[in-house]
């Protein structure tokens, strides 16, 4: 599957090995829900550095669509609360 | 629903506002085309942007440097004046200045950081431009309308993450500098005015430490006046 970090590209990434971002993912929204920004933050870096890992970067000249969307890298507690919310990333 | 799907929604919704629909499959190609090329020199003009902000930065550093080595000095003087009180005056505004100093090495960091990553995107962006630009030309000489569609459909979306990517990259980095502006703004304008070392008495500050210079070389000249007459 292919897998996009905001702000850094495209990875391509073996799909049996996808559910360890799903896990990730869960204890992002059972952060967000508790509000506890330390472990966001440490979820978040999790995430980013466990699919710059396990995943390779696509050829930049391959335009695919991606499969999962994952924020950058300074993405703000306040910033993944409003798209939580469904209220977007930045204004506009 | 777990958070990155909400991510990916928020992209989705670039994505729409940056895809046009358009009956003909081969304008759809040429209006995406253009698009992307606006994009290009907006990310270029957002380095720019980021890399003045930063110069600016550092400009400041320096010249807070240069107020911090003129408190050393004062507290020097001081102390070799025998006013330990004032020494002590001058060596807490040159703490509090040192407090703002980390704080522009932390922005000047930041900032460094988002102009390498706009450069990666630029590039990354530059390259899928020219995929597309090749790949759009096929299209139009290969396929018929109907068939072109499919196809069109498939590149204008994979296109058009990437614009929705690069595009809220430059927003944030043009957020984050307009931030650091305000704030760094003020700090010119304390600067300039020469205030800085005077929220705590600064210039006054320096007026007593002259003062004191002043008493202390006095003084020695009297004591080695007397020893001269004593002779």
């Amino acid at each position: 599957m292919i897998i996009r970090i905001l702000g850094e590209g495209q990875y391509l990434l073996d799909d049996k090995l996808a559910e360890g971002i799903n896990e990730i993912d869960n204890k992002i929204v059972r952060d967000l829900k508790s509000g506890n920004q330390g472990d966001f933050s440490r979820d978040i870096s999790e995430l980013i550095s466990s699919v710059k890992s396990l995943a390779k970067p696509l050829d930049p000249a391959e335009i695919r669509p991606s499969d999962i969307i994952i924020p950058p890298s300074d993405l703000s507690f306040e910033e993944a609360k409003l798209v939580f919310r469904g209220e977007g990333l930045i204004r506009g | 629903m777990g958070f990155l799907d909400r991510m990916s929604t928020v992209v989705q919704a670039k994505m729409n506002k940056i895809m046009d629909r358009i009956e003909d499959p081969r304008e759809t190609l040429d209006l995406s085309y253009e698009k992307q090329l606006a994009l290009l020199q907006n990310v270029k003009r957002g380095v720019v942007e980021v890399n003045t902000s930063k110069n600016r930065l550092v400009i400041q550093k320096s010249k807070l440097q240069i107020e911090l080595d003129k408190l050393d000095g004062q507290a020097r003087d001081a102390l070799q004046a025998g006013r330990e009180d004032l020494a002590r005056k001058a060596l807490e505004n040159k703490a509090a200045l040192l407090a703002q100093m980390q704080t522009l090495d932390g922005q000047i960091r930041d900032l460094n950081e988002q102009k390498n990553k706009l450069v990666a995107a630029e590039s990354r962006l530059a390259t899928k431009v020219e995929a597309f630009r090749a790949k759009k030309e096929t299209i139009k000489a290969q396929y018929s309308a109907a068939e072109a569609q499919v196809k069109v459909t498939e590149s204008v979306t994979g296109i058009s993450e990437e614009m929705a990517d690069v595009g809220m990259a430059v927003q944030r980095a043009e957020e984050k500098t307009e931030n650091m502006k305000a704030r760094s703004a003020a700090l010119d304008e304390l600067l300039e005015a020469g205030t800085l070392t005077d929220y705590s008495g600064g210039d006054e500050l320096g007026a007593e430490i002259a003062q004191a210079k002043a008493k202390s070389n006095v003084d020695d000249m009297l004591a080695k006046m007397k020893e001269e007459i004593k002779k």
